[in-house]
């Protein structure tokens, strides 16, 4: 009963007033994030990392405060999609299909009522699934050398690129643009400087924290200024919140289903909720058929994507925990956090830092209910926000998001590259480029080169070194390291022949 | 020659890795270096960003609807504005550069003044008493001797 002791650890470390705190905070602020179209998880946490840095909390605070905003994001994405037909968020997307029609239809509190319950159990079942799978990876991962590690980072950009995007050209060409700018800076070996153009402020290379914040937030408000901040005016009429227990039940077995397929998408790197949602929807929709009326409104069409996506939000966090190898946009946000913070995420981490791991999943657990009385009762609160004109919210995101980079390095010249992070944002979501891609670049860049440098090292400068591994048996060939190199082919490639079967809705990027 | 975005930045690419690479090519070397040095993965990265570019040359997208040309102007003058923010927080101090940005801005996405200039106020001091006095951020309201 390993698992028990390990969560009593975690929740005598979540429990206490002050994680409680943050917990309710977070998945306040998330809530209204995933809410608001255009602002989505990776905004959310990307705004709020520079403020977590400055108000100076530890560790496990402030990767409770970040989940929270996380896993909340999840949860609101669904309240704009059902109420005005816009997602909140990416993943929010395919309940837009049959939630704004049942809004439509006048049972907009309904689908709101058990959206927010079908998170709740897609999010549950995920934390649960976390808690299972994760330490079983992490035994996996210490078989982990330089080559399987070399081998997983190709998986995850391969994959990453192949999914969130319609052109693997323009995918790979991201992870490559990302790669560069994490080269820039002092040589980790040598410790001599490259490709800084001789400019000292780049010596210490391009922090991801200033990179997240622009791609994600500034660029937002260019997109805003396009649109003049149009199509935000709540059409439909919330009623008075009733739970309509026998659509609940109705939709047991969607809900379970999705959550478990969500689950999957959600583990497998590069893949995220957006796929989740993508996932559990068509397999929902198969099932039922043409009796099932998806796409006119049907409860189990709400179901489905909000269970499946908030699955894959947790499932997400597998990889990213043990691995150290996020699996979407937003645990790649998270791995920032953890780097900055002086925790290597991998299979070490459960045994050196318990008190990290099981704390994050017992605040998960909070979280979740938190999140279920939040998003149920007091939907009404985040409906009223919805109307806060976007004139008024984007120069506030985009100020926060200033101040939070200023005050954590004080200097102008990142400020600088905040905005031109922006502006590169802006051109490269409009060319239809992933911008996800790019910051996993920056993140893993390092690592990768790293990893390949010490493959390197050990096979005395052979390229065999990436799947004969080991050193001390030359002639067995490693089955991780061959598996993933295998799998990052395919993956990259397969879509290109599955398009035509599978037409991903646009503007994917969790 | 249709879709000339993704020509355009495709090459404009190109040449930003060709630059990399040359750069690359400079990189000093340490006596002591490993088998595949400081200069490989970044001309490797460089090289595969290159062939990507190719394909978008090649077999470039549908074109993206980009925005009229008052609209790139506003763009380019909130750029503008957010580069002078950079530049004024810490001479002018937080409060006078955050008022003028933030309204602009507001303006910007919707062009009602009277709104821009409270979104802006409102901000500017909502925000400073937000993270003074409750996050505890040391911010500088105005610039230095000025009172």
């Amino acid at each position: 009963m390993e698992i028990l002791d390990n969560l009593a650890l975690g929740f005598s470390i979540a429990l206490s007033p002050w994680t409680l705190m943050l917990a309710i905070l977070g998945c306040f602020i998330g809530t209204i994030v995933g809410a608001l179209p255009g602002l989505g998880p990776s905004n959310g946490v990307a705004i709020m990392i520079p403020i977590t840095f400055s108000m100076g909390l530890d560790a496990v605070s402030a990767l409770v405060l970040l989940t929270s905003i996380y896993y909340g994001a999840m949860y609101g994405g669904r309240i704009s999609s059902i109420l005005l037909n816009i997602p909140g968020d990416e993943p929010a997307l395919m309940t837009t299909l049959d939630g704004y029609p049942m809004a439509k239809n006048g049972r907009a509190s309904d689908a709101l009522v058990i959206s927010g319950v079908a998170s709740f159990v897609g999010a549950l079942l995920a934390t649960i699934g976390l808690m299972l799978l994760a330490p079983l990876l992490s035994r996996v991962a210490y078989e982990f050398g330089p080559g399987e590690y070399f081998a997983l980072y190709l998986l995850a950009f391969a994959t990453l690129g192949g999914i969130s995007s319609n052109n693997q050209a323009k995918a790979a060409l991201a992870s490559c643009i990302g790669l560069m700018i994490a080269m820039i800076g002092l040589d980790p070996n040598s410790g001599l400087p490259r490709m800084t153009g001789g400019n000292l402020h780049l010596y210490d290379g391009v922090d991801f924290l200033v990179a997240i914040v622009g791609l994600f937030a500034v660029s937002e408000i260019f997109f805003f200024i396009e649109s003049h901040g149009k199509s935000s005016a709540v059409g439909v009429i919330v009623g008075k919140v009733k739970v309509p227990w026998k659509d609940i039940w109705d939709t047991k077995w969607t809900m379970l289903r999705s959550s478990f397929l969500g689950f999957f998408a959600g583990v497998l790197p590069g893949a995220g909720a957006s796929l989740g949602s993508f996932m559990t929807y068509m397999m929902e929709k198969s099932i039922a058929g043409d009796k099932g009326g998806f796409g006119t409104g049907v409860p189990k069409g709400v179901a489905a994507p909000e269970a499946g996506n908030n699955s894959a939000a947790g499932g997400a966090l597998v990889p990213m925990l043990t691995l150290g190898v996020p699996g979407s946009g937003t645990t790649a946000v998270l791995l920032a956090v953890l780097v900055t913070l002086n925790i290597t995420p991998g299979p070490t981490l459960f045994t050196d830092r318990p008190d990290v791991v099981w704390g994050l999943i017992a605040a998960l657990l909070i979280a979740n209910f938190v999140l279920l009385i939040m998003n149920v009762p007091m939907v009404k609160v985040f409906v009223k926000v919805l109307q806060v004109p976007p004139a008024i919210l984007l120069p506030g995101v985009t100020m926060v998001s200033f101040v939070g980079i200023y005050s954590l390095t004080g200097s102008y010249f990142d400020l600088l590259l905040v905005v031109g992070f922006g502006v590169l944002g802006y051109v490269l979501r409009k060319l239809d480029i992933p911008t996800v891609p790019v910051i996993l670049g920056i993140l893993l860049g390092h690592q990768m080169e790293k990893q390949l440098r010490d493959a390197m090292v050990l096979s005395d400068g052979s390229a065999w070194g990436l799947i004969y591994t080991r050193p001390t048996q030359p002639e067995d060939i490693s089955y991780i390291a061959t598996g993933l190199l295998i799998a990052a082919v395919l993956g990259f490639f397969a879509p290109i022949f599955l398009r035509r079967f599978l037409t991903k809705p646009q503007r994917v990027s969790d | 020659m249709g879709r000339l975005s993704d020509r355009i930045f495709g090459l404009a690419m190109i040449c930003v890795a060709l630059v990399y690479i040359a750069s690359a090519m400079q990189v000093q070397v340490s006596f002591l270096s490993d088998p595949v040095g400081s200069k490989a993965f970044p001309i490797g990265v460089a090289s595969v960003a290159i062939i990507c570019c190719v394909v978008m040359i090649l077999r470039p997208d549908e074109e993206p609807d980009w925005p009229v040309m008052w609209t790139v102007v506003s763009i380019i003058i909130s750029v503008l504005l957010l580069v002078g923010y950079s530049y004024a927080l810490k001479p002018l101090g937080f409060l006078i550069p955050t008022a003028i940005v933030s309204g602009a801005l507001s303006y910007q996405i919707t062009p009602k003044p009277i709104r821009a200039l409270l979104t802006g106020l409102g901000l500017s001091i909502g925000l400073f008493v937000l993270f003074r006095y409750i996050l505890d951020l040391g911010l500088v309201p105005f610039g230095k001797g000025w009172f």
